[in-house]
C-alpha cells in the first residue's frame, strides 16, 4: 500500500450529477492505481497556507493516473461546498492514497456480490460495478440503489447502461418516484430486500454504503433475514 | 512542493489547541463500523482478560456494575478526521480490571463481539487512560456506538476504542488487529497524525 507523500492532482473535468452533487475527474501524476472501493485523502490549501483534509471514496479504480471523485454538498461543510460549487478544470488539489483494504472488491473475486447504496454512498459501489464490467468477471452483481428522487441519483445513466445478465440494477425511491412507477415512494424495507437482493449464501459478499441510519436499517434487515454478518461489509457516513 | 487550491479559503478554522493536526470539530457523533451492528444483551454479556498462563479473568454485567464507576470527560478523535471535545462518559477503569491480573506481556489484543480486533500496548490501558464505558452523555451507550459497552481509550485514534468489547488477550509482541491489517497505524497517536502505514 502506497500512502506516503502527497501528490498534486489537476482537475480535468467536472460534471453535475445531482442537484447537490457532482463528479470530478483529475489527473494525478504518480497515482499508483487503486482497487474498487478504496478512498483517498484530499488536501486543499488556501492562499494564506490554511489547509483542510477530507477523505472521499473513489468512483474510479484500476491502473492509470486518472481518478474520479463524486461529492455531495453538505450544507454546513467546509470542503464539500467548495468542491461542488467552485472547483473548475485546471484547479489543483493534493492527494494521498489509495487508502483502505477492507471495503474493496477485486476482479479476481468469484463470489456473487450484492451492493446496496444510499444517496452519495453509491460512489464506492459504482467503482465496483465499473471494475466488474471492465474485467468481464463471471461473478453476478446486483445493486439496490436508494435515492430520495430520480434526480438525486449519481451516475444514473451509466448504471442503467451497464445493466445486463451479470449486473442487475434496482432503484428504490424514498420521497418521489418517476412517472408511472409501479409502487409508492418508501424506505428500503424487508419486503423489498427479500424480493430484489440475493438470498443468504456462503457464495455471496454484500457491500452497504450510505448515511448511518440507512446502513443500520439495511444491515439489520440482512442479519434478521439470515445473512452472515461476517459477509456484510459496511461503510457509513454521518452521525447517529 | 506546495500548491494552492484556487478559490479555497476554508471557513471552519478550528484553532482550538485541543484539536490534533488535520482534525475538524463535529457536534455530531459519526458512526464507523466495518459490518452490521451486533446486538448484545447484557444478560449474556461478559468481559474477559486472558493472560499468558491461560488464566481467564471474567466479569458479567452485574459484576462490572458492582465495580467503582468513574465519570470521564474527554476529547475523542477519529482517524477519519472528526473530533468531539469534552464528551461525557461513565465506565470502569482498566486499572480496576487489571488490579489482580498477573502478566509480564506488554501488548494487548482487544476483541469485540462480531469479531473486530485492535492492538494496543498495555501501558496505554493503565494509569487512568482507559475504561470499559457503558454510558455516553448520561444515556446507555447505543449499539451503533458500541453498546452495551466499549473500550474508551481517548488518547489514541478512536478505532483503538473497540466497540462491543468482549475481552482482552495479553500478547508477547505487538500484532496488528483488524484495521491495522487493513492499512491503519499500529499505534495511532492523533497528535502525531499516526493514521496510516
Amino acid at each position: 500500500m502506497v500512502t506516503s507523500g502527497w501528490k498534486v492532482g489537476t482537475v480535468t473535468a467536472t460534471r453535475t450529477q445531482t442537484p447537490t452533487g457532482r463528479s470530478i475527474d483529475l489527473a494525478v501524476p504518480g497515482w499508483p492505481g487503486n482497487v474498487a472501493g478504496q478512498h483517498v485523502d484530499v488536501r486543499l490549501t488556501a492562499p494564506d497556507g490554511y489547509r483542510a483534509v477530507r477523505s472521499y471514496s473513489l468512483a474510479s479504480s484500476g491502473p492509470g493516473e486518472s481518478i474520479q471523485l463524486a461529492v455531495d454538498r453538505l450544507p454546513e461543510g467546509e470542503v464539500s461546498p467548495y468542491l461542488v460549487d467552485d472547483l473548475r478544470p485546471g484547479d489543483q488539489l493534493e492527494f494521498r492514497g489509495p487508502l483502505g483494504g477492507w471495503f474493496v472488491w477485486r476482479p479476481e473475486q468469484v463470489e456473487n456480490v450484492q451492493l446496496i447504496g444510499g444517496g452519495s454512498g453509491v460512489v464506492p459501489l459504482v467503482a465496483m460495478v465499473r471494475s466488474h464490467a471492465a474485467g468481464g468477471s463471471a461473478a453476478k452483481f446486483r445493486l439496490l440503489y436508494s435515492v430520495r428522487a430520480p434526480e438525486d441519483a449519481f451516475f444514473a445513466d451509466e448504471l442503467a447502461a451497464l445493466a445486463n445478465d451479470t449486473f442487475e440494477l434496482t432503484w428504490a425511491y424514498t420521497r418521489t418516484v418517476p412517472a408511472g412507477w409501479p409502487t409508492p415512494p418508501g424506505r428500503v424495507n424487508r419486503e423489498l430486500v427479500e424480493r430484489v437482493t440475493f438470498a443468504p449464501s456462503p457464495n455471496l459478499m454484500t457491500f452497504i454504503c450510505g448515511p448511518t441510519g440507512f446502513v443500520e436499517a439495511v444491515s439489520n434487515i440482512l442479519v434478521d433475514t439470515g445473512h452472515d454478518p461476517a459477509r456484510v461489509k459496511t461503510e457509513r457516513f454521518g452521525g447517529a | 512542493m506546495s500548491i494552492f487550491t484556487r478559490g479555497f479559503s476554508g471557513r471552519g478554522r478550528d484553532n482550538n489547541p485541543a484539536l490534533p493536526p488535520g482534525q475538524y470539530l463535529t457536534e455530531d457523533f459519526p458512526v464507523l463500523s466495518a459490518g452490521p451492528t451486533p446486538r448484545i444483551d447484557t444478560d449474556v454479556w461478559e468481559f474477559t482478560i486472558t493472560t499468558e498462563s491461560g488464566t481467564v479473568h471474567r466479569w458479567n454485567w452485574e459484576q462490572l456494575m458492582a465495580l467503582p464507576i468513574e465519570d470521564i470527560h474527554t476529547d475523542i478523535h477519529c482517524v477519519t478526521r472528526w473530533s468531539k471535545l469534552a464528551t461525557g462518559w461513565r465506565g470502569v477503569s482498566l486499572d480496576t480490571l487489571f488490579a489482580d491480573v498477573d502478566t509480564s506481556y506488554e501488548y494487548v489484543m482487544e476483541h469485540s463481539y462480531g469479531g473486530y480486533t485492535t492492538n494496543v500496548p498495555l501501558a496505554d490501558l493503565l494509569d487512568g487512560q482507559a475504561w470499559i464505558a457503558f454510558e455516553f452523555e448520561g444515556e446507555p451507550l447505543d449499539p451503533e456506538h458500541g453498546g452495551p459497552a466499549r473500550l474508551l481509550l481517548p488518547h489514541l485514534y478512536f478505532w483503538k476504542s473497540a466497540k462491543w468489547i468482549r475481552g482482552l488477550t495479553m500478547m508477547a509482541e505487538d500484532q496488528p488487529g483488524f484495521w491495522e491489517q487493513n492499512g491503519y497505524h499500529m499505534y495511532g497517536d492523533p497528535f502525531k497524525e499516526e493514521r496510516y502505514w
